[in-house]
């Protein structure tokens, strides 16, 4: 038994080795002052200095976040409110309906996305760049926001509502005083996701960015044609010590509100980046 | 929206309820309706385009050459390389999860790698699999001597999986840790050896996590379209660079949205074979 287990253990590292392996290569040659990501040929902080000199660099950096934040909040917003009408929806069928669209975003390919939003923006006539990325990274975070939302509203239990309404509240009250503290957690979910996925997302805002207008992801992906440069290492190691930042303090987060309120699987929360 | 919600009067219970239900559907659906439905029928009017935006079936026709099927084909072959080799992989790596000491832990180890920016691991491999990278290294160190791995079949393989792993775990680890562990004391009372009660029991039970496994690795493996680029070169093409291609380089955007069309219903079927998740938990 004891070996056996031993043996798992060894397969779970192996996938763990291989997973985290080349994230950790990356960030040892951000250091390497040498020009390639082989032989290294000793300590530098050149590569980081380079990033930090490069202006257009941290412009587009600029971008990321702020696309990542507006969206995010925007499709928060969106999303609870779309979230509350499919609970609202009596009819079984109905919401299954509208939750099949819901659906529709999240399983479709970026590919399908990005082109379909291109021609979308181009016949509307919106200008390719901070609009067009904005909007339909709005669009493919409302729908994942619904998701991360909506079994906070099934948990909660109708005679609350019922209990706010008979004590004279007004609609508003019962939304902004019993709704939204009980779905909070959800809210926070799924504001999260939203951001991650923004700050993910390459395929769909490769389409619809134009010309004058930059992210992150797209970035790296025209300087990685053209071969490897250091800078895009110690960008990426700054990328990944900042991701890990997020995913932790989320962790924390989350497990904070969890205490609050016990007992609760956690598993939902844990949804993944759909890339 | 918050000024309309509050203007809602409260009256008897009902009455209020549906009210404010059209409230919050009217913004929602109207939202959908221009960004879900609107751009999915846009792409097939524009399918029925030639590049001199005159009305044609020819994209369509023109889609059932030799040319399009073989790269239909070959796209299809691929996701389903990786779908299999992430399953592989996946399978056991989910049901040793479960019998860590630590799940939770583990798994947000596991799942960590796929928050951080597809485009940073993906260029890591170009380094790794580099003619001088790690790779080679390693495979000088063995004895087999240094091999073109970037621009292979192989790296594109196998870098989409390392991409799709996680995917195809978390779902599988959530159908294991909602099996009953008297079923597996009922089967090994009954005489049952460790691997017939994971091939009678464990693993129909878990059918469909690996299910939705598959779906959320096989749809976005028929369209990638980046690490194709980056890793494979031009050799490979696949549904997502044919279309990459044709919106953003040839600007034949009928014939690209005729692709997406393909695509799309390809999506439909997978989903239909895989089933909705929903579906079979209700």
């Amino acid at each position: 038994m004891n070996r056996k287990f031993k043996a798992s253990h060894l397969y779970l590292w192996l996938v763990f080795v291989v997973l985290y392996a080349p994230i950790l290569y990356l960030a040892y040659y951000s250091f390497n002052s040498g020009e390639t990501m082989h032989g290294f040929e000793g300590f530098t902080w050149h590569w980081y200095g380079e990033v930090f000199a490069d202006t257009r660099l941290l412009i587009i950096v600029l971008n990321t976040v702020v696309i990542a934040l507006f969206s995010s909040a925007i499709s928060t917003i969106l999303g609870v409110i779309g979230a509350i009408a499919i609970h609202r929806t009596r009819r079984l069928r109905r919401q299954n309906a509208l939750l099949s669209l819901n659906n529709v975003l999240i399983v479709s390919p970026d590919v399908i996305i990005g082109a379909s939003f291109l021609i979308f923006f181009t016949m509307l006539g919106i200008k390719l760049g901070f609009a067009s990325v904005l909007i339909s990274h709005i669009a493919f975070s409302v729908p994942i926001v619904v998701i991360m939302v909506l079994p906070r509203l099934k948990e909660m239990s109708p005679t609350l509502l019922d209990a706010a309404r008979d004590l004279g509240a007004t609609e508003w009250n019962v939304l902004t005083k019993v709704v939204l503290p009980v779905i909070k957690s959800g809210i926070f979910a799924g504001f999260f996701m939203a951001l991650t996925y923004s700050l993910d997302d390459f395929a769909v805002t490769f389409f619809v960015t134009g010309n004058g207008f930059t992210t992150l992801s797209v970035e790296i992906y025209s300087r990685a044609r053209q071969g490897v440069s250091l800078s895009i290492n110690a960008l990426s190691t700054l990328i990944f010590l900042f991701t890990m930042l997020l995913v932790v303090g989320y962790y924390f987060l989350s497990r904070r509100g969890q205490r609050a309120n016990a007992g609760r699987s956690r598993g939902a929360e844990w949804g993944l980046p759909n890339k | 929206m918050s000024q309309a919600v509050s203007e809602a009067p409260a009256q008897g219970q009902g009455r209020a309820l549906s009210r404010s239900r059209n409230f919050y559907l009217v913004p929602y659906l109207l939202w959908m309706l221009l960004f879900v439905f609107a751009p999915i029928v846009l792409i097939v009017y524009d399918s029925l385009f030639d590049v001199e935006g005159a009305f044609t079936f020819s994209n369509y026709a023109h889609f059932f050459t030799p040319v399009y099927m073989k790269m239909t084909f070959s796209s299809f072959w691929y996701a389903f390389l990786i779908t299999a080799f992430s399953l592989l992989v996946g399978y056991p790596a989910a049901y040793l999860l479960t019998k860590t000491k630590h799940k939770q832990l583990w798994l947000l180890l596991i799942i960590l790698p796929s928050w951080i920016n597809l485009l940073l691991k993906t260029y890591a491999f170009i380094g790794l699999f580099g003619t001088y990278g790690a790779a080679n290294a390693l495979l000088q160190a063995i004895g087999i001597g240094r091999q073109q791995i970037l621009f292979t079949d192989f790296s594109f393989v196998f870098v989409s999986v390392y991409i799709f792993i996680p995917f195809m775990i978390l779902p599988i680890f959530n159908a294991l840790e909602e099996l009953n562990p008297s079923l597996l004391d009922a089967s090994r009372d009954l005489g049952a050896s460790t691997w017939t009660s994971f091939r009678r029991v464990v693993f129909p039970l878990t059918l469909n996590g690996v299910k939705s496994g598959c779906q959320a690795v096989f749809i976005p493996a028929l369209s990638l379209f980046m690490i194709t680029r980056l890793i494979a070169g031009s050799r490979i093409i696949t549904l997502g660079t044919a279309i990459e291609q044709h919106f953003l380089v040839t600007q034949d955007w009928g014939m690209g949205a005729t692709i997406a069309v393909f695509l799309i219903i390809a999506m439909v079927i997978i989903m239909v074979l895989t089933g909705s998740r929903g579906r079979t938990r209700r």
